[in-house]
């Protein structure tokens, strides 16, 4: 125990140290992490032997990034995805496993070698280009969307590669492995489907893909909706976890990637009213294990097999490197991707993967390849994921740079950026209303609220709402307050509603908010935290209700029209006295303000503001079409 | 060379389909000398702000009212204004002296052809006659009347090419009006003022001769 709390602190240590300076000198933090790792591993050698096994628990990171991704993917857009996905992705795998072969041929190595070579250095790394394109905001790119087709691509091949891979092995290593006997490390992984015949495994795939879909359209649903109805966040988060591990043990038992299976639930819920606040709980956990991945890329560089083949495997790296990033070029040419975005595709996924190491140590257990080799190729792999962020680097300050001279690339990008879009928290009574005049608007709205039945009605109506505290920032976070244009607050709670103005004005000073306030006390308060338009709940529909009453009572339905729109901007003017008045009377008494005293003063106040006027020479409700003096025409002459 | 300022009342209920009006309103917007009000973006209920009117007719010297030609007349807010802002007692009556001297001016698209705007037109009267209520409330508040300048079969001019070239007179024309280069008794014998805008705008000075 001990001693994982001691790695714990370690690896922790490591990437709260390297992560926020990578970050502060313009490396991001994939870089920050690798070099984390570099240097608690091979340099000062604090962890090592660990790292594999650790691996494997930080592969987890990426199997919920996928689910992450997954649910920013409505199916549609998958549909609509599928060319880049097949075309694209499939030409990419294919040609680079060939040509990669053949030069591995041509250095002498055995057939069944340069494929699995070429099979392993035909993945790109989910994880770093991912990470890299999101913090850079290049994700909505044209470049940013055709490589992530290209990675969803590799992530689908992966399965079809570790079933080919033991067709490849070698009969000399074969018999070396079978003298050494079986088993010191080796052992079988637990499986559902180990020893069916064929038919039967597939109909196994197939059962438990649709179970993913199925399970995901229509068990999710009341399973989370009586998990939010108890109210327990930490119950949320547990069944969010449970459903992206519960998926990624399915897939594992029958031997698909948990990655692909998460992803497959992550857009069957990407409709779900429950998908931000799914995002928002697994964000976190996803965060720190990809981290945690990265590091344990840094500390696997194995120095002494480095500086005894230097050359060779920083030869090979780059030949890697440049050959993916030429085929990918290529591609990008034949399949119109323009301008700088051809050399964002390019060099974003010129690296070897995370999928490379899995299938490297599932190549050496079964033969494949030898020791040798495979540690060498393992640098490779390393080596290259080590450069994918300096390539970021050397696209955002030379290659962007320069595209920026030659031609103004901007209409691209506005499209995906100026949606223009209001978030509701809170759709109740109030926020309900707001949201139809919006969205009857054309405004795209994202309506959040914390009342799952509520939810689910506004859905059933077909108004789009997701499950979600809007009080908390990572909530808001994930909705999209970064690009807003504004905020309705509507919520019930009237702290809430404070503190969530005060939050948003210091977090977010560009968003405009529109605050809902109960009465004047909420109303001033609101106004102290900078809400930018404030209308009290009650204020409009009384002053209606006054009016329908003078109506009734006999008066004229014009002169009412009049005497509300006085009403009103006596209020309107009054309005500041009575804010600074109230500014006061907190400021001078910490607690327990009277509030009966305090509204007591406002009323006086308008009192005085409605006779000040009347003094005019003209009643604030009279002044327009008051007739001239009988007497007028006096003053005419012919 | 004068330093008139110049008010721009503009009334348009549906900008967002106006034709003509639009890049007018844009293209006085930019001119630093011209104050320009949107009445129906500033007064959406037609709840007019009698003072605030009153002060900023205080403040100019020039007076133009921009509009499409409803039934023969302003649309509804400008009419709206004119019954609120014009009070006994500021413009007209004998302490009503608020206006006295300055120039005003209608500035309108009419859908109509030219032709129809004429006693044997389907029409009836020209475009200067249909305007004399407004010619004679410049008249009672002690204000120069200036012909209106207008631009008919306004529907069919951007097709036809005529938008430019009116909004590049109504520029002059408001320069020529800031600077005081307006002839107005060559302009007052005329119709329409952009019938022969060259004439009424002088080079120089008129006043300054």
């Amino acid at each position: 125990m001990t001693s994982i709390f001691i790695q714990a602190f370690i690896y922790l240590f490591a990437a709260v140290i390297a992560v926020p300076l990578a970050k502060k000198l313009g490396l991001g933090s994939v870089l920050g992490y690798l070099i984390a790792g570099v240097i608690i591993g091979p340099v000062i050698g604090l962890v090592g032997q660990e790292t594999t096994a650790i691996q494997h628990f930080a592969e987890f990171g990426v199997v919920m990034m996928l689910f992450l991704v997954g649910l920013e993917l409505e199916p549609k857009m998958l549909w609509n995805m599928k060319s880049k996905l097949i075309g694209l992705g499939g030409l990419q795998v294919s040609l680079t496993v060939v040509i990669v072969m053949a030069i591995a041929l041509a250095f002498g190595q055995p057939v069944t070698v340069a494929i699995a070579i070429g099979l392993i250095f035909s993945l790109s790394s989910t994880a770093i280009v991912l990470q890299s394109l999101n913090e850079k905001g290049l994700n909505k790119s044209s470049g940013g969307q055709s490589a992530f087709s290209v990675l969803l691509m590799q992530d689908i091949a992966v399965i079809p590669m570790l079933a080919f891979i033991p067709m490849l092995a070698l009969p000399e290593l074969v018999e070396a492995a079978s003298s050494l006997q079986t088993a010191t490390e080796h052992h079988e992984e637990l499986s559902l489907v180990a020893g069916l015949p064929s038919w039967a495994y597939g109909l196994a795939i197939i059962a438990s893909i649709s179970a993913v879909i199925f399970g995901g359209h229509f068990l999710s649903r009341p399973l989370f909706k009586y998990v939010a109805n108890s109210g327990l966040r930490e119950i949320f988060v547990a069944t969010a976890l449970l459903l992206v591990i519960g998926i990624a043990a399915l897939m594992s038992l029958v031997g698909l990637s948990p990655a692909l299976g998460t992803f497959l639930a992550g857009v069957v819920l990407a409709n779900s009213e429950f998908k931000h606040e799914l995002e928002t709980n697994i964000e976190p956990f996803k965060g720190l294990l990809l981290g945690l991945f990265f590091i344990t890329v840094g500390a696997g560089i194995n120095f002494d097999i480095l500086s005894q083949n230097l050359t060779p495997i920083l030869v090979i790296t780059a030949a890697v490197i440049l050959i993916k990033g030429a085929i990918l070029y290529v591609l990008a040419i034949i399949f119109k991707v323009k301008g700088s975005n051809r050399w964002l595709f390019a060099l974003s996924l010129a690296q070897v993967g995370e999928f490379g190491f899995v299938l490297l140590s599932f190549s050496l257990q079964n033969n494949v390849l030898s020791n040798e080799l495979a540690s060498m190729l393992q640098l490779v792999v390393a080596i290259s994921m080590f450069l994918t962020p300096l390539l970021f680097i050397l696209y955002e300050k030379v290659i962007l740079r320069r595209y920026e001279l030659q031609s103004n690339e901007q209409g691209e990008y506005d499209q995906d950026m100026h949606k223009g879009t209001v978030i509701i928290a809170g759709v109740g009574r109030f926020g309900q209303i707001v949201n139809r005049m919006l969205t009857a608007n054309g405004i795209n709205t994202v309506v959040l609220d914390r009342q799952a039945t509520q939810v689910q009605n506004l859905r059933s109506i077909n108004i789009k709402s997701y499950y979600g505290d809007a009080s908390r920032p990572d909530l808001l976070h994930t909705a999209g307050i970064e690009t807003a244009d504004m905020i309705v607050i509507a919520i019930d709670d009237k702290e809430e509603a404070v503190s969530l103005t005060h939050h948003i004005k210091h977090s977010y000073p560009k968003v405009k908010i529109l605050a809902r306030s109960f009465d004047k006390g909420h109303t001033y308060e609101l106004r102290d935290q900078g809400a930018d338009i404030i209308v009290a709940e009650t204020y409009f529909s009384a002053l209606e209700m006054g009016a329908s009453a003078l109506t009734h009572l006999g008066f004229h339905p014009f002169d009412i029209e009049q005497k509300k729109h006085a009403f009103n901007t006596v209020e309107n003017n009054a309005s500041d006295e009575l804010y600074n008045e109230w500014k006061k009377r907190t400021e001078g008494e910490k607690f327990g303000q009277d509030y009966r005293t305090m509204f007591m003063t406002l009323e006086e106040t308008i009192k005085t503001a409605m006779e000040a006027n009347r003094l005019d020479k003209h009643n604030a409700t009279e002044r327009g079409w008051t007739p001239p003096p009988k007497d007028y025409l006096d003053d005419f002459k012919d | 060379m004068k330093n008139n300022k110049i008010l721009l009342l503009f009334a348009h209920p549906s900008l967002s389909r106006s034709e003509v009006n639009r890049p007018m309103f844009k293209a006085a917007k930019e001119l630093d000398f011209v104050t320009v009000v949107d009445l129906y973006g500033e007064y959406p209920n037609f709840k007019i702000d009698i003072d605030k009117e009153q002060q900023r007719l205080n403040a100019h010297d020039i007076v133009v009212f921009q509009f499409p030609f409803y039934w023969y007349s302003t649309p509804a807010i400008l009419k709206e204004w004119q019954d609120l802002v014009l009070e006994y007692g500021f413009a007209y009556g004998s302490e009503g002296t608020a206006l006295h001297g300055k120039t005003f001016m209608c500035a309108l698209t009419a859908g109509g052809a030219e032709k129809a705007y004429r006693a044997q037109g389907y029409n009836h009267f020209t475009i200067r006659e249909l305007l004399q209520p407004l010619e004679q409330t410049a008249n009672l508040t002690g204000m120069k009347y200036l012909p209106p300048f207008a631009l008919f079969a306004s529907r069919t001019a951007v097709e036809e090419g005529r938008v430019q070239q009116h909004v590049g007179d109504y520029v002059a024309l408001l320069t020529a009006l800031h600077q005081g280069r307006v002839d107005l008794s060559k302009a007052s014998e005329l119709q329409r003022i952009n019938d022969d805008l060259e004439a009424v705008i002088a080079s120089t000075t008129e006043e300054n001769k």
